[in-house]
């Protein structure tokens, strides 16, 4: 792996040769290891969704089923659970969420980032302290304030705790930093207002943080399972999460051949669209990581 | 915002000095930019957080009429209550076999594939497809992989000559086999974050150990690696103990804190007080109790950026 070394002479090519195969096989054999480890649900999930439902707990090695069992899993999930519905429940939810995140947190981290204003710096500490506040800890106050006002099962009641995103804002204000004074100073001197600076210059250049962060929240708020748990008891509300946990509950007779079908149909979407935007979604969830 | 926009345009001929102009007109756009996120900053967080630290300081069920002042009654009976102490050596287990687990393995994985071409893109996808599934419905296949009669795993198990282990319902076995789940989630997240690490290593530095004398791959991880993947290192450990800390969906899918309350982690215990019995003053004692962990591990996190950013 390192030229030096082969440059150093001492070891025999011989021995060097079956060292890194020794390395590249132990390697590989590591990895695919825990890749199968990793995958063993998946292909599970997979598995049992075709089976049909008499060989489900029978053949524990054997892959592949006896025949394709597929449309009528998969139309008992179907038919047994609205999960089309949570679905569109979870697009609704995660859309609505987004583009009010997107529309408060832009313009607020282009002043944090380019703009003198009074109350900038306090603006600033309470974002930071925002970041350290999980949603777990305004949930109590926030459910009582939507119950007195009536507004529980609800799409906005889902969707209200999450339209400020302090991350949001955090992030967009490191990505705007960057952003050349000139470009603002030559836009302003030309007339355009402030508002058009941030939508019109601004924004087109931020693309990949907009579309960085986009990832992160949809994934997030797709899988959420502990809010739509406190403020969503009716089936036809329920986002894919808690979609997910009602079926399961409901069918406790363990009809796994379904079961599995209706696991598959909600996770298809994201997993689907991380194999296909692999970079892209890596990278938002990651960036994340300074959460 | 309407007023910055009419206020930048040029039609008023500009008479005081620009900059002062320019100054105004920042402040006023700056303020109404920053006016609809400090309104929701106030309505989803601070007002709450203050309501919160109020009715921790009471006896408030919800339902109930009178609303009493307790002082500090909720944490005091929170420090004797079995049940909550209990929750918390639960959590603090998990988060004990999950952040070695992931931290590890995470790094291990890493470090095996950083320098494969061909094969890394493949093992990439591989590992982090579970940071992207849902987690609930993969929490029903894990259900069904761990059934003691039904489950695959139990077959195989089975097959080997061993009996029937019942995951999910053994009160010592429970608690193990949500933070393997665990760990089977978090461990290509943290794949990525120690990739992004390794490969701010300068190839250099290798180079010169090897010069050095440096040959062995144990040697080179120790000499090199170890000390300039430190701050990522610390960066990891803080972040995957917060996500541990705050385990809820596995259990509340898959055991609901049971059996006889083995895996009741703390947000668990805060679910079903607050929202569940609505001891809503108790609740919102035990959320403060889990706010002050939560930012114990977010000062040491700020700790480490600051330090990353000076020796990173």
């Amino acid at each position: 792996m390192i030229p030096i070394r082969e440059n150093a002479g001492r070891p025999t090519p011989f021995a060097v040769r079956l060292g890194r195969w020794g390395g590249f096989a132990l390697t590989h054999a590591v990895l695919i290891a825990g890749a199968m480890f990793m995958l063993l649900p998946f292909v599970w999930m997979l598995v049992t969704s075709i089976r049909p439902q008499a060989e489900v707990f029978e053949s524990i090695f054997g892959l592949l089923p006896s025949r394709f069992a597929g449309p009528e899993n998969y139309g008992y999930a179907l038919s047994k659970a609205p999960l089309l519905r949570f679905m569109l429940n979870g697009v609704i939810v995660c859309a609505g969420i987004l583009a009010v995140q997107l529309l408060v947190a832009i313009p607020c981290a282009y002043a944090l980032a380019k703009l003198r204003f009074p109350g900038r710096t306090a603006m600033f500490v309470l974002v930071l302290l925002g970041l350290c506040i999980p949603i777990q800890v305004p949930a109590l106050p926030l459910y009582i304030g939507l119950a007195h006002l009536g507004l529980l099962n609800t799409y906005f009641s889902m969707m209200l705790p999450f339209f400020l995103s302090v991350f949001a804002i955090f992030l967009f204000r490191q990505f705007f930093r960057g952003f050349p004074d000139e470009i603002i100073h030559a836009a302003r001197l030309d007339g355009v207002s402030e508002f058009e600076i941030v939508w019109r210059i601004v924004v087109p250049s931020a693309g990949p943080a907009i579309a960085a962060f986009a990832v992160f929240s949809v994934v997030a708020h797709w899988n959420d399972l502990y809010w739509p748990l406190i403020v969503i008891s009716e089936t036809r509300l329920a986002p894919p999460a808690l979609g997910m946990m009602y079926f399961n509950d409901s069918e406790s007779g363990a009809n796994y051949g379904a079961l599995t079908a209706g696991a598959t149909i909600l996770t298809a979407p994201l997993v689907l669209t991380f194999l296909l935007a692999r970079r892209r979604f890596i990278q938002g969830i990651t960036m994340t990581g300074l959460k | 915002m309407a007023q910055a926009a009419t206020m930048a345009s040029p039609a008023a001929p500009p008479r005081r000095t620009p900059g002062r102009r320019q100054a105004i007109i920042e402040s006023l756009a700056g303020m109404g930019f920053a006016f609809p996120a400090f309104l929701l900053l106030c309505l989803t967080i601070l007002v709450p957080l203050g309501v919160l630290v109020w009715l921790s300081f009471t006896s408030y069920e919800l339902g109930a009429i009178d609303l009493n002042y307790v002082g500090l009654d909720n944490f005091r009976k929170a420090m004797a209550d079995p049940v909550f102490r209990r929750s918390l050596t639960t959590t603090f287990v998990y988060v004990a076999i999950v952040l070695p687990g992931s931290v590890i393995g995470g790094l291990l994985i890493a470090l095996l594939i950083h320098r494969r071409r061909r094969s890394r893109g493949l093992y990439e996808v591989i590992y982090f497809l579970p940071v992207t599934s849902t987690l609930i419905a993969m929490a029903t296949v894990w259900m069904f992989l761990l059934h003691p009669r039904l489950g695959p795993i139990s077959g195989a198990l089975r097959a080997m000559g061993f009996g029937e282990v019942a995951f999910l319902s053994e009160p010592s076995l429970v608690l193990p086999t949500l933070a393997v789940i665990g760990i089977w989630q978090l461990v290509g997240f943290n794949m990525i974050l120690f990739l992004a690490g390794l490969s701010a290593v300068p190839r250099e530095l290798y180079e010169a150990a090897a010069v050095d004398g440096c040959h062995n791959p144990i040697d080179r991880f120790l000499t090199v690696t170890w000390p300039l993947l430190g701050p990522t290192v610390m960066f990891v450990v803080v972040t995957t103990s917060i996500t541990a800390f705050k385990a809820f969906d596995t259990i509340a899918v898959m055991t609901r804190g049971g059996p006889m309350g083995a895996s009741e982690v703390l947000l668990y215990t805060v679910y079903l007080e607050g929202f569940q019995y609505f001891h809503i003053g108790y609740a919102a004692a035990l959320t403060l109790i889990f706010l002050a962990f939560i930012l114990i591990f977010a000062v040491t996190q700020a700790l480490t950026l600051d330090r990353r950013v000076h020796y990173g």
